[in-house]
């Protein structure tokens, strides 16, 4: 017909908006990797021995894997021997102790990612570790929780002051030799955040910390450790983006959480690295492991996450419900557009007796995109009374795009109820020419039929991050529809 | 206020409008009868601006302006409202928040400041009421799990909210009980001024009971057939739609 209707396809094609590298000349370890790389990372970290034999001990073991060929994801070949294990920005040597002593440069870069730290400090209450590439540059808050008792730190400086409890809790929900990407993170792990909550204590504020990808070809390896003893509390969000890059830039972070009785744990991510440019060059292969372990009775660890960036997905935040009365939940938003690939799900292992665990994953795939959901709902045979409930939707966009729904349940225990609820939906022209009549643009109608779709998962997220999450799903989101 | 010349348009390669003549004057209202599958319902979503459509000929203008120039959401922009004949259902996206963002992306493309969400439910409680909504409504999915009669209701409630120069009423009537229907022709009467248009797209005698059309419009095969006063409607509802096609074949 003589009218147009908007272009979807100009929509699609909008750039992303965090691609912008800072000029910060980087500290950096030369490509490859072998043992000497290993004792060097943790030489500079002045580790004790105990994490460098823990290390070389991944890093052996890791020798002897191979890649995971099993999820849905295709990529060429990586060379582990050309990318760089370390890299950390110039100006740490002389660790700034307050915000005001941050390299400015660092701080515009944040101002840019739309992240005030110093206003979002004074106004939001929230403490913020923010990594920028490896290192720590500013930690807030950090009196406040110190009088409540809770431990908030890089995971460097956990290394330095707290070993005791790194050595306890260190790879005991992940072990090193897990697969192929935790063995590589034990290896070589850069930084991450160590949260300790004490027995009793319910953490004062939210914790959220922020990772950004800046030197070329480093993979970034973060490992997270968060432990709630008995009766504690936690909420903590990730949240990360990263700048444009024409190369593959490697990321394989581990994430372990433990829960210890009546302890709540609650973990929010939004996860937009670079998904590569519209004809799929580029992008974050992200690799990640994220498990916790309800270890006690009655504790929770909940999962919600909300996925828009990165090339390739590769990540099944997890729960074992090893404690009687246990609950683990997962809430997924898992984005994929133009060449993005998602392979991400989540499993639920339930040893305890009377767990619980509700998974609720909202696939949405655009353009060329692959987007699998893989689950596992296992119950072991002590397992009674053991509950799940899963629903997993899909919506595509356009015509070009396919969805997977790979959910795997094993039940070894005649008394346990295990529910499953699938949907595939296209959003429909029905919808958007609804909107449209009623004046709305297609992009505000496509993020807002978007948003309706995963308003269970939203909901989930603290408020501040509702927001980010509603805002990146829109950029990522680009009124992809055919 | 619409001016629709020889307009002609294919769907999926196969010819439904047939050169369709309309002219509709600010302060009428008319309705347009005829058979199913006469192309009534393709001749809206046309006007509307939906895209499936083909447009092999013609012309429209719409309130001075070249409305098939213009895409579907600037058409609502500048006043034409389409009310569906089967409301789609959004899950998740509420009710109050979808007739928000169309009022103001209508109050913005005409210069005037947003309403913001005080103004708004003010607004729309009045217009509930009048259309006796109940007020869970608003947070309910936009037409989610909503009955027939529901979601008419709420078609014309939004009508009323976003007050169109020209409202096209895709077989508002079909499916309402007669208090519906009452209510219904409550709200498009409620809206009839010297700058408004309205167009009924309808089967039946008996919406026009209680809206009564200046213009009656017999359509078939394409385009209209045969125009006159309300009485038209009255003899199509006696003798049916047959006669009109055997005359014309004659």
């Amino acid at each position: 017909m003589s009218s147009k209707a908007p272009d979807v396809e100009d929509l699609l094609t909008r750039k992303y908006q965090h691609g912008f590298v800072t000029d910060i000349e980087s500290d950096s370890l030369p490509p490859g990797l072998d043992e000497g790389v290993v004792t060097a990372i943790s030489h500079r970290k002045r580790e004790p021995q105990f994490l460098l034999d823990w290390r070389l001990k991944a890093f052996r073991h890791w020798l002897t894997m191979r890649e995971p060929t099993w999820a849905t994801v295709h990529h060429p070949p990586i060379d582990y021997q050309a990318i760089s294990y370390y890299s950390a920005p110039r100006t740490s040597a002389d660790a700034p102790k307050s915000i005001e002593e941050v390299d400015p440069k660092l701080l515009a870069t944040y101002e840019k990612l739309g992240i005030p730290l110093h206003e979002r400090a004074r106004l939001a209450g929230v403490a913020v570790d923010a990594v920028f590439d490896s290192v720590s540059v500013a930690t807030t808050f950090k009196e406040k929780l110190a009088k409540a008792g809770v431990i908030f730190c890089s995971f460097s400086d956990a290394v330095r002051d707290h070993p005791e409890l790194v050595e306890r809790y260190l790879g005991t929900v992940v072990p090193p030799a897990d697969n192929f990407f935790a063995a590589l993170n034990s290896a070589v792990f850069s930084d991450g955040s160590f949260v300790y909550v004490p027995a009793g204590v319910r953490c004062p504020m939210e914790l959220s910390t922020y990772f950004r990808i800046n030197a070329a070809k480093t993979g970034q390896f973060e490992r997270t450790l968060i432990v709630a003893a008995e009766g504690a509390s936690v909420s903590y969000l990730e949240g990360c983006t990263a700048p444009m890059r024409d190369e593959n830039q490697l990321h394989a972070a581990v994430v372990e959480l433990v829960a210890l009785d009546d302890a709540k744990i609650k973990y929010s991510t939004v996860q937009n690295w670079y998904p590569g440019d519209e004809h799929g060059v580029g992008g974050i292969y992200n690799f990640v492991t994220k498990r916790g372990e309800c270890r006690g009775r009655n504790a929770k660890i909940s999962w919600t996450q909300v996925e828009t960036g990165s090339a390739i997905t590769w990540k099944y935040p997890s729960c074992v419900l090893k404690g009687d009365g246990s609950v683990g939940e997962f809430y997924s938003v898992a984005v994929a557009n133009n060449y993005q690939q998602a392979d991400t799900g989540t499993k639920m292992i339930h040893i305890g007796r009377d767990t619980k665990s509700t998974i609720v994953s909202k696939g949405i795939s655009a353009g060329h995109a692959v987007n699998t959901y893989r689950g596992l709902v296992k119950v072991l045979p002590n397992a009674s009374g053991a509950r799940n409930f899963t629903q997993c939707d899909s919506l595509l966009m356009g015509s070009q795009c396919a969805a997977h729904t790979f959910p795997t349940v094993e039940v070894r225990n005649p008394d346990a109820t295990v529910e499953h609820e699938a949907s595939t939906s296209r959003i429909g022209e029905d919808q958007l020419f609804y909107c449209l009549q009623r004046g709305v643009s297609a992009e505000d109608a496509v993020n807002m039929i978007v948003s309706g779709f995963c308003k269970a998962v939203f909901k989930e997220l603290p408020m501040e991050f509702a927001v980010e999450a509603q805002n990146l799903l829109s950029v990522s989101l680009e009124g992809a529809v055919g | 206020m619409l001016k629709i010349s020889q307009l002609r348009a294919n769907v999926a390669g196969r010819n439904i409008l047939k050169g369709v003549d309309l002219e509709v004057h600010a302060g009428e209202v008319h309705a347009i009868m005829g058979p199913n599958g006469s192309g009534k319902s393709t001749l809206v979503q046309v006007l509307a601006g939906r895209e499936d459509y083909e447009i092999t000929g013609g012309s429209v203008v719409f309130d001075g302006a070249d409305l098939l120039a213009m895409p579907a959401e600037q058409r609502a922009r500048h006043g034409l409202f389409l009310g569906f004949q089967y409301p789609v259902e959004i899950p998740g996206v509420n009710n109050a928040y979808l007739l928000k963002a169309a009022l103001n992306a209508k109050r913005k493309a005409a210069g005037l400041p947003e309403v913001d969400a005080y103004e708004f439910l003010s607004l729309i409680k009045a217009k509930m009421k009048f259309m006796g909504m109940d007020e869970s409504f608003l947070s309910r999915g936009v037409n989610e799990g909503f009955s027939g009669g529901e979601k008419k209701r709420n078609e014309i409630l939004q009508m009323l909210v976003l007050e169109p120069k020209l409202a096209l009423l895709d077989e508002t009537d079909s499916g309402l009980d007669i208090d519906a229907l009452k209510v219904v022709a409550k709200g498009v009467n409620s809206l009839r001024a010297a700058d408004r248009s309205i167009v009924l797209v309808t089967h039946y005698q008996r919406l026009l009971d209680y809206v009564e059309p200046d213009r009656v419009h017999v359509f078939a095969d394409g385009r209209i057939l045969k125009s006159g006063d309300k009485s038209l409607a009255l003899e199509l509802e006696a003798r049916g739609y047959d006669w009109l096609r055997e005359g014309r074949v004659a």
